[in-house]
């Protein structure tokens, strides 16, 4: 095995072939790293055996938040801390407080979630990317496989059963 | 395997492949600005400077440079930002609405759609933040900010309290929505990019790599964020039409405003999209993505929100006559048939008639006929808010008081100004960022592309 190497990456062309490799590749107890793919790719996260994105569930609780923060502001303001008659209303006018904390959940619910979602993909404008191949943003579906995690499989092995699930190219790639 | 139809007509014409995406989508970010371009940013940058002149007479003198008086209180002003918002419907209703309901057709326009609506909301506030006067003391007005006065809060009874949350709200989930969608996209054009451009769109890409992982989670952000979108859409102008509704002023006091506005909204707004999808879909020889099928879907929705609409004004005219109250029912009979009879006739003829020639299988996939239409309808909707406002108000309750209300220079300038600056966005997007979302079409293209298909 060569020093440098980290990696072996089957390159796939097809959607449908690359679900498949993932199961052979999975069953002939190798771990995948990482697969790549320029679009979602509809159930890669059931062949890959990753858990529902935690994410809906951020979005519900920033969305909470947002409801009680809205409520409490205008509660206070209208009602306690400046009361004063508009229109003949009370001062605790509960169906003209809606619209306001309607929007509110909506924002907090939309911003709580996409901040999560940033900061669990590491999304940031100075964020260096491992990027496998170029062409994954392109047309090509790229499967990674960590040779580190790999130590009990040769990688001859890995090679041929890539190759053999379909990958029209498997190279190798290092990072520094 | 995804279940494709075989009687549905392909999404993406032309046999295109992956790569054909990319090179389509990316060519027209990576290549020079042709002349024809800088002609039209040119122009469009020339309307905002000349714009922008009524901008600063508006700020410097006051409101007074309007032609506002004491009976028309508002009117052109809140006729254009009423125009504009309905207009910033389309897009988020065609990203999310069409999401939730699994219309895959919405993947090649939605991205255009979204920055129009991202614009067109911008040009919309324009109008109530000028209409402050002075706009720098605007955030305590429209803020609850605490203040040397009590604190004195702003007043949450007040529907246009509730606009100032719904209007800024909308434009940040949208932004938001629209940027999460570019950045995969931005991340394409990264890997084919060298030098300063890859620097660039590297840092706008936020180093997405395409993992499984994310792709996972941007799936699970764009749904949800649909989902919230999507009350949200109908929220903004139904919050619009409260600043009416809850008035007390004869053809202003109506329930059916939430729905009749928001219908008419996704109808200006579709018609918008269609105006600029038409040239761009030709000028960057787009027509294999946003195919007549497109086209003819989105008339589709025309003539439903437009027959909505159309409904809306009868249904109106005749409540005010059912209710017995005379001020109701002169307030519609001066609408039609009073000295602003020709508002009201043109709002007629656009909305209402216009739109029932995309009945016509012929009409409707017709290109030049649709781009004429488009516009024709958004022409009626500009008319259909100015006679909602300007025909209630100029018939005050005494007859001493009744006005009639004339645009001055300062008017025109600045919703030229809106214009200018509509378009001057545009176009930026529309140089240096991909106009349609290449992963998404991507997504849906082994399902319904001809090659595929056939």
């Amino acid at each position: 095995m060569e020093r440098d190497t980290h990696f072996v990456t089957g390159v796939y062309e097809d959607e449908d072939v690359l679900l498949d490799a993932i199961t052979q590749v999975r069953s002939s107890g190798i771990k995948i790293h990482e697969v790549y793919s320029p679009y979602p790719v509809h159930g890669i996260d059931d062949y890959l055996g990753y858990k529902r994105s935690k994410l809906p569930i951020a979005a519900f609780l920033f969305g909470l938040l947002g409801t009680s923060l809205a409520l409490t502001m205008q509660f206070y303001m209208m009602r306690f801390d400046w009361p004063m008659i508009i229109g003949g209303k009370d001062y605790a006018a509960f169906p003209d407080f809606i619209p306001v904390t309607f929007e509110l959940t909506v924002l907090l619910a939309a911003f709580g979630m996409v901040g999560v979602f940033m900061v669990s993909t590491n999304l940031k404008p100075w964020a260096q990317p491992r990027i496998f191949d170029l062409r994954i943003t392109d047309d090509k579906h790229v499967m990674a496989i960590d040779i580190a995690n790999n130590s009990a499989v040769e990688l001859a092995k890995i090679e041929e059963i890539l190759k053999s699930s379909g990958a029209s190219e498997v190279n190798k790639k290092s990072f520094e | 395997m995804q279940v494709t139809s075989s009687v549905r007509d392909p999404l993406v014409t032309g046999g295109k492949t992956y790569h054909d995406v990319t090179n389509d989508v990316s060519r027209h970010v990576e290549a020079k600005p042709n002349i024809r371009w800088f002609l039209a940013f040119l122009t469009s940058v020339g309307v905002l400077a000349i714009g922008s002149i009524a901008v600063v007479a508006t700020v410097w003198e006051g409101i007074g440079m309007w032609g506002l008086n004491k009976t028309v209180g508002w009117a052109w002003d809140i006729t254009n930002f009423v125009w504009w918002v309905g207009i910033g419907h389309a897009g988020t209703l065609i990203s999310a609405v069409l999401l939730l309901f699994r219309q895959k057709w919405r993947t090649s326009i939605n991205r255009a759609a979204e920055a129009m609506t991202i614009f067109a909301v911008i040009c919309a506030a324009m109008f109530p933040v000028l209409h402050m006067g002075r706009p720098w003391l605007g955030a305590y007005w429209a803020l609850p900010l605490p203040n040397v006065f009590g604190s004195l809060w702003v007043n949450f009874n007040s529907p246009l309290l509730w606009d100032v949350f719904a209007i800024s709200t909308y434009f940040s989930v949208s932004l938001v929505f629209w940027y999460i969608g570019l950045i995969p996209d931005f991340a394409t054009i990264r890997d084919r990019a060298t030098g300063l451009r890859k620097v660039i769109y590297g840092a706008l890409s936020f180093g997405w790599d395409g993992a499984a992982k994310s792709w996972s989670r941007y799936e699970s952000v764009s749904l949800i964020l649909a989902g919230l979108a999507t009350p949200l859409v109908l929220s903004v102008h139904t919050i619009v039409s409260f600043d009416f509704a809850t008035s007390v002023i004869p053809g202003w006091h109506t329930t059916i405003f939430p729905p009749y506005f928001v219908a008419g909204a996704i109808f200006s707004g579709f018609a918008m999209v269609l105006t600029l999808m038409i040239v761009t879909r030709k000028v960057y020889k787009l027509e294999d993505y946003i195919t007549i099928g497109h086209i003819e879907l989105m008339n589709i929705v025309i003539i439903i929100t437009g027959s909505i609409v159309g409904i809306a004004y009868i249904t109106e005219f005749f409540i005010a006559w059912y209710s017995g109250v005379e001020a109701e029912q002169y307030a519609f009979i001066n609408r039609a048939t009073g000295p602003y009879w020709w508002a009201y006739a043109s709002m007629m003829t656009c909305n209402v008639v216009s739109p029932q020639l995309f009945w016509f299988k012929k009409i409707r996939t017709s290109v030049y006929a649709t781009f004429a239409l488009s516009i024709v309808v958004n022409i009626g909707m500009w008319f259909e808010r100015f006679v909602i406002i300007v025909t209630s108000l100029h018939r005050d309750y005494l007859p001493s008081s009744w006005a009639m209300f004339y645009p001055s220079i300062t008017d025109v300038g600045v919703y030229l100004f809106t214009f200018g600056l509509f378009f001057t966005l545009f176009f930026l997007f529309a140089k240096f960022f991909p106009v349609i979302n290449m992963a998404e079409v991507k997504a849906v293209l082994k399902s319904s592309s001809d090659k595929v298909n056939k």
